[in-house]
């Protein structure tokens, strides 16, 4: 059977929505599209009862109590609201605060902003398999720290840190620990009691649900985390999130995560499969591809290779019934090349190279076998164009070459 | 970003890839630009001591789509010219021809480096005295 195209093998950006969650969410545009907060009549209490669901599918998901779910408007704002909620609630406690290098813009802008008011932020960096060390987050715990925020998973090269043991790290100094689960929750299992973690920021369309709709787990118990709201007005979401709940979205991700859970076993091990094939189907047909970051402690359905000699822009240009991501300069609005490849150590003439894979639900071994032979082709012809395997085919060392730059 | 169809044109199907003999006195070589900055061009010209025509031309280019559109362009147009025509082609020539959006003018200046560069080469070998800064501007 004929593949369709164009694919789509870019899932860490986003996910299409589960037909499933779909029909879950219908009704709630029409028929029931009563405000949650409407306490008096059978509009408002459906609404609530949806959401109530909604706040219970994601506790599940997540090994937390239903009180604990914050819904937002996504995970740049969970990002926000746990940084800065937990800054300004506590910060005469201390004004320290522990990230490290590759997390999220939603997690190291947040942190920028806050050092501008009077926060000293430490940005851990990370070792070459792209994952934090427990050694250099010890050293850099002071007195003054009062937040640790580290992701689960890193969103370019799917790299997962010892979250339970930075958990453990935190909960025996007294710090608070918050963790971008935007990549990991309803793809690896995540259990906010095992990991220690005090606060979840988890997004609705990274796992198959809608755009717009996120969630924030808040630590009720062992201990009680109390943060400062950063939208204020109605009080809802116990004071912590103001705004009229997004119902329709809050029922999708309720949905989205009912199925992550139910299906994750079964699903971790097809995006296994896949992404074994697709590894060892490139690695078998072209020689000179390096995998960034480790591929021990890696979400199943990521793949983050480089294509030595061969600029990632022009390689997306030549596969372009195929998406995924590069972390070329080329692509990116500031013609660097992935922050998160250089912190790892690579190379800038390897990060240019580099393709994201990222595999999904909908993805299917006859996509993956197309896509191995379109880049292998595409490589291939690339490569020929290329001086710079001509060079290294001479045996010519390129880092010691003396480049005339502009 | 979408690309100019002639950039996709001159991606899909380049104009005179390969390489000339390094050492032969009559191709020059220039090679510009660097990995870690993501655009590499190796462009060979081999020109008519006699005449000074260029005769054939050859490109390789690790970059984005419009730096092997550009070089491949370069390729093009400097065959069958003579060496000082070549050298009166401008990177804001390449700009126009192939639409390059500004954030894409780099890939052209470096064309033109690399005709420069093919082409001082060449003068060195012939003992010909090579102009200094000839660097094109943005």
């Amino acid at each position: 059977m004929a593949v369709k195209l164009p694919i789509y093998m870019d899932n860490h950006a986003t996910t299409p929505v589960d037909p499933r969650v779909v029909e879950a969410m219908l009704p709630y545009f029409t028929e029931k599209f009563g405000n949650a907060a409407s306490r008096n009549h059978s509009f408002g209490w459906a609404g609530e009862e949806a959401v109530e669901t909604a706040r219970q599918q994601i506790a599940s998901l997540i090994n937390a109590t239903p009180k604990e779910i914050i819904f937002t408007s996504g995970a740049t704002e969970s990002d926000n609201l746990m940084i800065k909620g937990i800054a300004e609630m506590f910060r005469e406690k201390g004004n320290h605060i522990i990230t490290q290098a590759i997390e999220h813009k939603a997690v190291l802008d947040t942190c920028k902003n806050l050092e501008k008011h009077g926060f000293e932020v430490t940005y851990l960096p990370v070792q070459r398999d792209g994952r934090v060390s427990l050694d250099d987050l010890k050293a850099a715990i002071t007195p003054k720290t009062i937040l640790i925020t580290i992701m689960y998973a890193n969103n370019e090269i799917g790299v997962i840190n010892p979250i339970a043991e930075i958990g453990k790290i935190a909960k025996e100094h007294g710090i608070f620990f918050a963790v971008d689960g935007v990549q990991a929750v309803g793809k690896i299992p995540v259990d906010v009691q095992k990991d220690n973690i005090d606060l979840l920021a988890i997004s609705g369309h990274k796992i198959y649900g809608p755009k717009g709709v996120g969630a924030l787990y808040v630590r009720r118990r062992n201990p009680r985390v109390q943060l400062s709201a950063i939208i204020d007005g109605g009080g809802h979401e116990r004071g912590m999130r103001s705004g009229t709940l997004n119902v329709t979205g809050i029922v999708g991700l309720g949905k989205a995560c009912e199925i992550a859970q139910k299906e994750m076993p079964e699903e971790s091990a097809k995006m296994l499969a896949l992404r074994t094939r697709l590894k060892n189907g490139l690695e078998a047909k072209l020689d000179e591809v390096f995998i960034n970051g480790s591929m021990e402690h890696r979400l199943p359905n990521n793949l983050n290779m480089s294509f030595a000699y061969v600029e990632g822009e022009s390689l997306l240009m030549g596969i372009n019934d195929i998406a995924v991501s590069s972390g070329s300069a080329c692509t990116s609005a500031t013609l660097e090349p992935s922050y998160v490849l250089k912190a790892l150590g690579v190379g800038e003439d390897l990060a240019h190279t580099s393709i994201r894979f990222g595999l999904g639900r909908f993805n299917t071994q006859e996509e993956v076998d197309y896509v191995i032979e379109k880049m292998v082709q595409v490589v291939t012809k690339l490569r020929e164009l290329s001086p710079l395997y001509e060079m290294a085919k001479e045996g010519i060392d390129i880092s010691k070459v003396k480049w005339q730059t502009a | 970003m979408a690309y100019s169809d002639k950039v996709v044109d001159h991606y899909n199907n380049p104009r005179n890839v390969g390489s000339l003999p390094k050492a032969d006195p009559n191709v020059g070589t220039g090679l510009v630009g660097a990995p870690e900055c993501g655009d590499v061009m190796k462009l060979q010209m081999k020109i008519n001591p006699e005449t000074q025509v260029i005769e054939e031309a050859k490109f390789k280019t690790f970059g984005c789509g419009s730096a092997i559109a550009s070089s491949s362009l370069a390729t093009e147009w400097v065959k069958g010219k003579t060496v000082e025509e070549a050298l009166s082609i401008k990177n804001t020539d390449i700009v126009r021809e192939l639409s390059l959006p500004p954030v894409k003018i780099h890939c052209s200046v470096l064309a033109e480096d690399a005709i420069k560069a093919a082409i001082g080469d060449w003068k060195k070998k012939h003992g010909i005295e090579v102009q200094v800064a000839e660097k094109a501007s943005h």
